[in-house]
């Protein structure tokens, strides 16, 4: 069995469970936030029920329109608030505490290998850096797993892809994400499990992992999984909230389709709208004049990200044409990037350096986009009007090309900042 | 049950972006979503939309967010139901556990043109095209999805068996 049918078979008390069965399985957290989780309270409240099914599995972050951007978004963390209270929920995380929700569980260590962690948020399958099936789902799948501690799942096909050979300068886990992407498609893993492998992977970081695994659900997936290794164990040290169990997929095991990429052939990459599979080389997006770069995000906004522009923006302006939008994924992120001195260097560059929030990923609030005008991104969306206006473009790249561009006011490999 | 309607007919990716913008997301109500139902591919939708209609659509439609404030949006738009090539994985969950139908069948997308009258047979699977005629299959739902559909809804499936 593959990795995803071992943790689905663990979670519904079977031996053995195929790609295309339904199963009933066991979930291990259940996570929403200040847009999924008012309209999963509604359908919650419908079932009767005058508790959830544990209170320490269930994780409720508000961070699309937090802090609160206007009236109505209030309300709704204040419904969220008042839930939680009642509930007497656990890993309720109020402003102050809370981070962008897919930056934030990992850090708090709770998404485990060989979990399954729904979450009515389609970037949940981040935890499969961590050898968890982390999967999104929608508001009532979130109500009716809070009730029951179990949700129906179809056995995914699983995709197995092998990055083998050596990075190329300034090429990180979004430029391999973005590259099978644009290989495979936005539907190219419609509904399957992709298992990111090979010897490139091993040396890969934690915040990288977790940068690939993001952006699973951009080909269509239902999780991106990753191997348990040394640097899983590393990372969970002194985090991990419970015990866990790692699961591997069997030598033997069956796969819809292996890919293999050499990563030497790789350079760093760019998005173009309004799909993320229009993926294209840096050097053939030369050149594109943008308003906007905004770095940052539950795909890159942690720490090794805000490092990499660190790098290209020390002893650099912010183009005075650009706006440079800079927000760590979390609290402990934002305190260390302070510690480092790192956010030192984005203010006198000339960026804006905001508190965690998924606000301008999704053209929520903090950077929305007037008619006309173009950003760069190292979020996971560009889609039509993803971040304000329908005629406004989102190109999407990693921290390093997104911070040499607002260095430069175009679309600029970081070579052409750090001569 | 028998749906009858106008078609708006649209392409591949239909994202969940475009089906209800995020700047309207601060309101949960399915009315209030239903007014900016399309509004970045298609600003006339929520104008000429009638109760009944249909939504055929190519590949990957609904991809994107989780938010299932889109499938509220085109039930509450007043649209019956959504036929496609494909579905993403989130959107479909969401459109059977709030019944929204929907149907899946390349044939019916490749044939039926925009603004044809069609008729949607849900119980036998089929979509006639009644200025043509023709007639086409959809695939048709696993057994635990038909159970959840016939209960009324995820929720009422659990409502059941959290009494029992």
């Amino acid at each position: 069995m593959t990795i995803v049918e071992k943790i689905l078979a663990n979670h519904s008390n079977k031996k053995e469970v195929k790609p295309g069965e339904i199963v009933n399985a066991k979930v291990d957290m259940v996570l929403g936030n200040d847009v999924t989780s008012p309209v999963a309270i509604k359908e919650f409240k419908k079932i009767g029920l005058s508790k959830v099914f544990d209170k320490q599995r269930v994780a409720i972050v508000p961070d699309h329109f937090t802090p609160n951007k206007d009236i109505k978004s209030a309300q709704n963390a204040l419904f969220i608030r008042k839930f939680a209270k009642e509930m007497e929920i656990v890993n309720y995380f109020e402003i102050g505490q809370m981070g962008i929700e897919h930056c934030l569980l990992p850090e708090k260590g709770l998404t485990l290998p060989g979990e399954i962690i729904i979450g009515a948020d389609s970037h949940t399958c981040t935890y499969g850096a961590l050898n968890a099936l982390g999967t999104g789902v929608g508001s009532t799948d979130m109500a009716a797993a809070m009730a029951t501690g179990y949700l129906w799942f179809r056995v995914p096909e699983t995709i197995k892809i092998i990055y083998n050979g050596k990075l190329n300068p300034w090429v990180s886990g979004k430029d391999l994400i973005l590259y099978t992407i644009g290989d495979i498609g936005v539907d190219g893993a419609l509904y399957k499990s992709i298992e990111f492998t090979g010897e490139t992977i091993k040396d890969l970081s934690m915040d990288a992992r977790m940068t690939m695994a993001n952006m699973a659900i951009e080909a269509g997936g239902k999780c991106g999984l990753f191997e348990y290794d040394e640097k899983t164990e590393e990372y969970l040290k002194n985090r991990a909230v419970r015990e866990y169990n790692p699961v591997s997929s069997d030598p033997d095991a069956n796969y819809e389709r292996i890919i293999e990429y050499d990563v030497s052939r790789i350079e760093p990459q760019v998005a173009f709208p309004h799909l993320p599979e229009n993926t294209k080389s840096v050097y053939e997006a030369k050149g594109i004049k943008i308003d906007q770069v905004v770095i940052g995000s539950c795909t890159n906004g942690r720490l090794e990200d805000l490092r990499i522009a660190e790098k290209i923006l020390k002893n650099n302006k912010v183009n005075k044409e650009v706006r440079c939008i800079i927000f760590p994924g979390t609290q402990d992120i934002y305190l260390q990037a302070l510690k480092e001195g790192l956010i030192e260097t984005f203010i006198e560059a000339g960026a804006a350096v905001s508190t965690p929030t998924c606000g301008p990923c999704l053209g929520g609030h903090m950077g929305i986009l007037a008619k006309g005008e173009k950003a760069i991104s190292t979020t996971n969306r560009n889609f039509v009007g993803r971040m304000g206006h329908p005629e406004s473009e989102v190109y999407l790249s990693n921290p390093a090309v997104a911070a040499a561009s607002a260095v430069t006011g175009y679309i600029s490999h970081p070579e052409e900042v750090l001569k | 049950m028998k749906f009858k309607g106008k078609v708006f007919k649209y392409g591949d990716n239909v994202d969940t972006d475009v089906i209800i913008p995020a700047r309207y997301l601060n309101n949960p109500e399915p009315e209030i979503l239903a007014q900016h139902c399309m509004e970045d591919i298609d600003p006339d939708y929520v104008k000429k939309v009638k109760k009944g209609d249909i939504i055929v659509a190519g590949k990957n439609f609904g991809s994107g967010s989780s938010r299932e404030h889109a499938p509220l949006a085109i039930k509450a738009s007043g649209a019956s139901c959504v036929i496609a090539e494909s579905f993403a994985r989130i959107f479909y969950r969401n459109a059977i556990n709030i019944g929204l139908p929907i149907l899946v069948s390349k044939e019916a997308v490749q044939n039926i043109k925009d603004g044809s009258e069609i008729e949607v047979d849900l119980d036998r699977g089929t979509i006639k095209d009644l200025i043509t005629g023709e007639v086409y299959y959809s695939e048709k739902y696993p057994e635990f999805l038909q159970e959840i559909i016939s209960s009324g809804g995820l929720i009422e499936k659990i409502k059941k068996e959290v009494i029992q």
